[in-house]
C-alpha cells in the first residue's frame, strides 16, 4: 500500500525516460523547467483557489453570500477577476523609481518561490530537500520583506513608504518567533531536514507527542505566522482607512496581482510549513495499536493527507482575519517582544527538559 | 563544457557586473539592491558546491540581515528625489588605485597558490556536526568563541538601546 503512493517512483521514472533521450547537461536544464513550470502552476491554482475561499469563509463570518454570480455558486469569480486586473492599465507615479517600482513585486514572488520548492507534498514529492530544511525555508522567507520595503519606497508616497516600514518591522519582529516556535519542535526531531521529521512522525505527530511545549510552541507559530503574513488582525501595514493599502497602495494591474497572489502563496507556505512540523506533513493519522483504524488512513494518498492539514491551518488564519479587530503597531510589537519571545524563550527550555527526561512518546 | 561551470560562470558574472553596479550607482537605494543581488550569488555559489548550512547562513546573515538594515536605514534617512554627489576626481582616482592594488595582490595569491584538486574523497559535513563542533568545550570545539560573540553581541544591542534612548528633559 504504501509503495503505490511513493512519489519517488514516478520522479524516478521521468528522470530515466530523460535521461535515455538526452545528455546529462539537457535533463538538468529540462528538470528545472519542469519544476518551475509545475510550481508556477500550483501558484496560479492556489491564487484562485484562495482568493475564493477567503470570499466565502468571510461571507459565511459575517453571515453574507459572497460571489455568486459569476459560474456556479460564484466559483468563476476569481478568473474574471483575473481578467480584469490583466486588462487595467499599469499606472507608475511620477518621480518613482522605476526600476525598484517594477522589480519589487518579482522580490516577493521569487522568496515565495524559493520557499515552495522545500515543502514536501507527499513521499518523493519535495523538489528540494536539504539537510537544513527549515533553515532554508526561514532563510528565504525573510527575502520578501526586501519586496515589501522597496515598493514602499520607491512608490514616492507617504502612505506606502508608512505601510512599508510598519510591515518590516512587523515581519522581522514576528520571524524570531516563527523561527524559535519550528525550533522547539526540531528539540525533538534533532534534525533540520523536512522529509526526516515527517518520517520522526510516522507514529504520531509532534503535536501529541510533545505534550503541553508542543501545544504552546504550535499556539505561538500560528499567532507569529499570521503577523508575518501580513494578514488580519495583524494587517496594519495595509490599513484600508488609515493607509489605503499601504506599499501596495500605488501598484496596478498585473504587479498589483502579484502582490496579492504573493500574499496567498506565502500564506499557503507558513500553513504548508506548520501542518509539516506540528501536523505530521503527509503523514496520516493513527491510533495506538488500532490496526484496523490505521489500515484504512493509509489507504487515504498523503498528498489529500497534506492538503487536508493546509486547508485547515488556512482556514484557521482566514477565521482570525475576519473575526478580531486589527491591533494597533504598539499592541502589535507589544505582544511579540514583551509576551511572545519571553513565553518562546522558556518554552524551548521546557521542551529540552521534556527531551532529555525522555517525557514524549 | 559541464553544466556545473556553465551556471558558475553565469553566477560569477552575476556577482560581478552588480558588485560595479553597487558602488556605481549614484541612487542609494539601487545600491542597496545590487549588493543585495551579489550577496545573494555568493549564496547560490555555496549552494552549488553543496554547503547548505554556509548558503542559508549567508541569506539570513547577509540577504535578510543586512541589506534589509540598510534597506531600512536608507528608508528611514533619505528621500527618493535624492543623488549621491559626485566624488570628484581626486578621490576617485585615489579609491581607483587603492582597489587596483587591491586586485593585483589578491589575483597574485590566488595565481601563486595553484589550487590543486583535493585528494580523497569529498567530504560533506552534517548538520549535526557542524552544531556539536559550534558548541563543543573538546577537541575542535568553538564554544568559546562562540560565547565570547554572544557577549559581543549582546553588549552591542544594549550599547544601541542606550544610545537611542530618550534622555529626560533637565
Amino acid at each position: 500500500m504504501k509503495a503505490l503512493y511513493d512519489f519517488s517512483i514516478l520522479t524516478q521514472s521521468i528522470h530515466m525516460w530523460l535521461s535515455d533521450r538526452y545528455t546529462p547537461a539537457a535533463v538538468t536544464i529540462i528538470e528545472m523547467v519542469l519544476v518551475g513550470v509545475a510550481f508556477m502552476i500550483l501558484f496560479a491554482i492556489l491564487g484562485l483557489v484562495l482568493v475564493y475561499a477567503e470570499r466565502k469563509v468571510s461571507a459565511v463570518i459575517q453571515q453574507r453570500m459572497g460571489p455568486t454570480r459569476v459560474g456556479k455558486w460564484g466559483t468563476a469569480q476569481t478568473l474574471a477577476d483575473v481578467i480584469k486586473l490583466v486588462l487595467k492599465e499599469p499606472i507608475i507615479n511620477k518621480e518613482a523609481d522605476k526600476f525598484l517600482f517594477n522589480l519589487a513585486p518579482f522580490i516577493i514572488m521569487i522568496a515565495a518561490f524559493m520557499a515552495i520548492a522545500a515543502l514536501p507534498f507527499a513521499k518523493g514529492l519535495q523538489a528540494l530537500d536539504f539537510d537544513i530544511g527549515i533553515l532554508y525555508v526561514i532563510a528565504v522567507s525573510s527575502l520578501g520583506v526586501i519586496g515589501i520595503l522597496l515598493a514602499g519606497w520607491s512608490s514616492n508616497n507617504k502612505y506606502s513608504l508608512i505601510g512599508a516600514m510598519r510591515s518590516g518591522a512587523q515581519i522581522i519582529s514576528y520571524e524570531l518567533s516563527v523561527a524559535l516556535s519550528l525550533l522547539t519542535i526540531v528539540v525533538l526531531t534533532g534534525s533540520l531536514q523536512l522529509s526526516t521529521i515527517i518520517e520522526s512522525q510516522a507514529d504520531g505527530w509532534w503535536i501529541f507527542k510533545g505534550h503541553i511545549p508542543a501545544w504552546i510552541a504550535f499556539l505561538i507559530f500560528l499567532i507569529a505566522s499570521t503577523a508575518e503574513t501580513n494578514r488580519g488582525p495583524f494587517d496594519l501595514a495595509e490599513a484600508e482607512s488609515e493607509l489605503t493599502a499601504g506599499f501596495h497602495t500605488e501598484y496596478s494591474g498585473l504587479k498589483f496581482a502579484f502582490f496579492f497572489l504573493a500574499e496567498f502563496a506565502n500564506m499557503f507556505i507558513v500553513c504548508a510549513i506548520g501542518a509539516t512540523v506540528f501536523l505530521g506533513g503527509w503523514m496520516p493519522f493513527h491510533i495506538g495499536h488500532w490496526e484496523g483504524f490505521n489500515a484504512v488512513m493509509d489507504f487515504i494518498p498523503p498528498i489529500i493527507w497534506f492538503l487536508v492539514k493546509v486547508s485547515f491551518m488556512i482556514f484557521l488564519m482566514m477565521w482570525f482575519r475576519w473575526t478580531f479587530p486589527r491591533l494597533r503597531i504598539d499592541q502589535l510589537l507589544t505582544l511579540e517582544w514583551k509576551y511572545l519571545l519571553p513565553i518562546n524563550l522558556f518554552n524551548i527550555l521546557l521542551m529540552a527538559l521534556v527531551a532529555l527526561m525522555g517525557w514524549h512518546f | 563544457m559541464h553544466i556545473k561551470a556553465v551556471i558558475f560562470y553565469i553566477l560569477a558574472a552575476e556577482m560581478l557586473i552588480f558588485s560595479v553596479l553597487a558602488v556605481t550607482s549614484l541612487r542609494i537605494l539601487r545600491a542597496a539592491v545590487y549588493l543585495l543581488f551579489a550577496l545573494a550569488g555568493t549564496a547560490a555559489l555555496y549552494f552549488m558546491v553543496d554547503y547548505f548550512f554556509l548558503a542559508a547562513v549567508q541569506l539570513v546573515v547577509y540577504a535578510g540581515g543586512i541589506v534589509v538594515l540598510i534597506i531600512f536605514s536608507v528608508l528611514l534617512t533619505s528621500h527618493i528625489s535624492e543623488r549621491i554627489p559626485h566624488p570628484g576626481w581626486a578621490k576617485m582616482s585615489l579609491a581607483a588605485v587603492t582597489t587596483l592594488a587591491a586586485a593585483i595582490i589578491t589575483a597574485y595569491t590566488l595565481i601563486e597558490e595553484g589550487f590543486k584538486p583535493a585528494a580523497g574523497e569529498p567530504v560533506t559535513y552534517s548538520m549535526n556536526f557542524i552544531g556539536e563542533r559550534m558548541l563543543g568545550y573538546g577537541e575542535g570545539g568553538y564554544v568559546l568563541p562562540f560565547e565570547l560573540i554572544s557577549i559581543l553581541l549582546l553588549a552591542a544591542m544594549i550599547g544601541a538601546i542606550v544610545i537611542a534612548k530618550r534622555t529626560p528633559r533637565p
